[in-house]
């Protein structure tokens, strides 16, 4: 061995200059308010995630109760448009974003041993430019009809779909809020993704080389990188609405030969690498968690990482699996077909590297356990149907039905908000100090995990019997009513479980155990500093010489080094 | 603190990175609706070949790469000298682009509403020309700094990092003057 095993901190320590700031509300909102500081910015954008996941929340119980029974009128048609639209659109660019690239912000610096990120400015625009543009949405419940009326949000489906969301068929100004704020949050996240890549590229510790950084830097990386590449496709086709609705362009004006399918394209080459960009830091938190809770290093990291970058690069080509009814033709669908089911072997891989990661662990049913188990589950069932989706005939079927509503929910609640909440309870005690309670934590986690399967799993049987999405009332000679009104029933049970965890946070937050540095005895560097970590992260650089830099500094005797 | 990489240099790969992707929606978008027009003009018909602005940007890309060299030698009289030759380059060709505009709509009566030729044809080439003049406005804020002596050696790092941005605008007038054009017209 020429380099020696055991991490020797680096020389110059930082020099610290406490400064005495005068307290208070007004104080501390000031100092929130123009802080650039990673891990604040980090805070600020997952507590935005979560105020946005009640109301879109809010929104899609509202929903729920309307289909409860067949021929109710507790919200009007078109309120119902406005709700799934919102819903979706929250969802995604509110509450998926902003709590993906929040924890990608707080955890990225402190894993890699950096003190900030690359650009601490860029990142407190990316943060404030998302939160205008999710105030700017919301906004359209007042703004919506311009100076016309009652106030109305945009009814045009989180896709928009030219022409309907051209002037012709959505006059008013409604369809423009939804257009300017997802437009600006992106510019804020794709400045977010800039500054990630720019960080993990140049700012690791010493030693900290590609191939040991932590899983979750690598997700953050490779959605970092696709980001670029498809989130500005989404900003273009969005100024292409706003010429074809303001300056009278023809992009997608069918009646000057415009065509409704480019939209399409466009959409879904954004659209479908989204859920990627979201699901893969939800991974991320998995292969940190699982190894600690399972006491063994990761399983197969290296396939685990080459399972990341592929999935990244195989899933920005099948975003046209949404556009099988539109008629793409025999060739088209075969490939899209075929490049959808490619995305199950690398995702495969990784849930076998998860499994032979518990496999033989002493493992330790905490709370973060608790819901990647149930992750693993469900989002296998996610996968499965996903694979039953990419056979276009299949899809033909299908699509538009509730089957694919309840797919693509197990993917993103029973794949990413279960993960989030797995994370949330794993690194809330390095962030403020405290521990999150493990009894209300398991209340949380048996409501909402059974409250998710009565609704999403029963969700499925309206799919399969016909029932199409977006429709705000059925007839009840259908045989969807029991079902509609069993997957409203598993809501509740849903919202308890939400509730239990907001009270326990905001209870932890006072009386909870204090956490110490390293309460669940983890080996990644974030949890070699003090919880919360001080400013500037770390007083001396950490230097690194192995996958598990904290256990190399708490064994010099047995250090991991030799064994990779 | 990895051995010499700069994260200016990776922010700025980064963002040019996402620049190409916006870009590229809207040339696949002009390429997608070529001759689909359904009322004239057509390009064949108003568009004339640019040449002489090309040539112009193009060496504005070989002066503003003779500007970075001689400010990472310390020489910034001759570095302001040459950022201000390219902000004239620059100049010259975003007055060939207003004056092509200006016979396009007024001689010629093609608006962004006309056809889809028009739809697809001023938001690119615009979309371009605005790089342009951000492009301007960041060089003529260096010969600036150089004329009024702010600019050292040590900045030469920014300097290139504007020159991989002009660059990034030059090479993208490579693609609209091809797709435009030629393949276009």
């Amino acid at each position: 061995m020429a380099a020696t095993p055991v991490p020797a901190p680096l020389s110059a320590p930082l020099d610290v200059i406490e400064t005495s700031s005068p307290s208070g509300f007004l104080a501390t909102l000031h100092d929130w308010v123009v802080t650039v500081d990673h891990k604040r910015l980090g805070i600020m954008y997952v507590v935005t995630g979560l105020i946005f996941l009640v109301i879109g929340g809010v929104e899609a119980s509202l929903m729920r109760l309307q289909l409860a029974w067949p021929g109710l009128t507790l919200v009007p048609a078109e309120t119902f448009n406005r709700l799934f639209t919102l819903h979706g659109t929250t969802m995604v660019f509110l509450v998926g974003i902003p709590i993906v690239f929040g924890f990608g912000n707080y955890l990225v610096p402190l894993m890699i041993g950096a003190r900030d990120l690359a650009f601490p400015r860029l990142n407190a625009f990316g943060f404030w430019v998302l939160l205008f543009g999710g105030v700017l949405l919301y906004f359209s419940f007042l703004g919506g009809d311009g100076l016309y009326g009652a106030g109305s949000a945009p009814a045009v489906g989180w896709f928009a779909y030219a022409p309907l969301s051209e002037r012709a068929f959505t006059p008013g100004n409604a369809t423009d809020y939804w257009n300017l704020s997802i437009l600006i949050t992106g510019f804020g996240t794709i400045a977010t993704a800039v500054n990630l890549i720019a960080t993990i590229t140049t700012m690791r510790a010493p030693g900290m080389t590609l191939g040991r950084m932590p899983m979750f830097v690598w997700t953050m990386l490779t959605v970092s990188a696709m980001t670029l590449l498809i989130l500005p496709p989404l900003s273009a086709a969005q100024i292409m609405l706003l010429l074809d609705r303001f300056l009278g362009a023809h992009y997608f004006d069918t009646q000057a030969g415009g065509s409704a399918v480019l939209w399409q394209h466009f959409f879904w080459f954004f659209g479908h690498p989204e859920v990627y960009v979201l699901i893969l830091p939800g991974f991320g938190f998995v292969s940190e968690i699982i190894p600690v809770f399972s006491r063994k290093v990761i399983f197969g990291y290296a396939t685990l990482v080459a399972a990341t970058v592929s999935i990244g690069a195989v899933a920005m080509s099948t975003w046209a699996h949404h556009m099988f009814t539109v008629g793409l033709g025999g060739t088209l669908n075969s490939f899209f077909a075929a490049s959808t089911m490619l995305v199950g072997v690398p995702t495969g891989v990784k849930i076998f590297n998860w499994l032979a990661t518990l496999y033989g662990g002493k493992l330790r049913f905490r709370t973060p356990l608790l819901f990647c188990c149930a992750f693993l589950f469900q989002f296998l069932c996610a996968g499965l149907t996903g694979i039953m989706l990419a056979v276009a005939p299949f899809d033909w079927q299908l699509s538009d039905s509730y089957f694919v509503v309840a797919h693509f929910h197990f993917v993103l609640i029973g794949g990413l908000v279960f993960t989030i909440f797995a994370a949330l309870y794993y690194w809330f005690p390095k962030a403020t100090g405290r521990m999150l309670s493990e009894r209300l934590g398991k209340w949380h986690f048996w409501l909402f995990t059974v409250g998710f399967n009565v609704t999403f799993l029963t969700m499925h049987l309206p799919g399969v019997l016909g029932m199409p999405r977006r429709i705000y009332t059925y007839p009840a000679d259908r045989g969807w009513d029991i079902l509609n009104l069993v997957t409203t029933l598993g809501v509740p049970l849903q919202a308890l479980g939400v509730l239990i965890f907001v009270i326990n946070v905001v209870y932890s937050l006072r009386h909870g155990t204090p956490a110490g540095d390293n309460p669940w005895e983890a080996w990644t560097l974030e949890w070699a500093t003090t919880s919360p970590p001080p400013p500037y992260n770390f007083a001396t650089v950490p230097a690194v010489t192995s996958r598990r830099p904290l256990w190399d500094l708490q064994h010099p005797d047995d250090p991991d080094g030799p064994h990779e | 603190m990895n051995s010499g990489a700069s994260r200016g240099r990776a922010g700025v790969i980064g963002f040019i990175v996402a620049e190409t992707s916006l870009f590229a929606v809207f040339v696949v978008a002009y390429l997608f609706y070529i001759g689909k027009s359904l009322t004239g003009p057509s390009p064949k018909e108003v568009l004339d070949l640019p040449i002489v602005v090309t040539l112009c940007l193009l060496s504005s890309s070989v002066t503003v790469a003779m500007a970075a060299r001689a400010l990472a030698s310390a020489r910034v009289t001759r570095a302001g000298s040459w950022l201000f030759v390219t902000v004239v380059l620059g100049l010259v060709f975003l007055g060939g682009t207003a004056r092509e505009w200006r016979r396009l709509i007024v001689e010629r009566g093609l608006t962004i509403g006309t056809n889809l030729f028009g739809t697809t044809f001023y938001p690119l080439v615009g979309l371009h020309a605005s790089h342009v003049i951000l492009g301007l406005i960041m060089l003529s804020l260096c010969v600036a700094f150089a004329w009024s002596g702010a600019l050292k050696a040590i900045h030469a790092e920014r300097v290139e990092l504007v020159s991989w941005y002009w660059h990034f605008v030059d090479g993208v007038w490579v693609v609209v003057f091809t797709v435009v054009y030629v393949i276009g017209r």
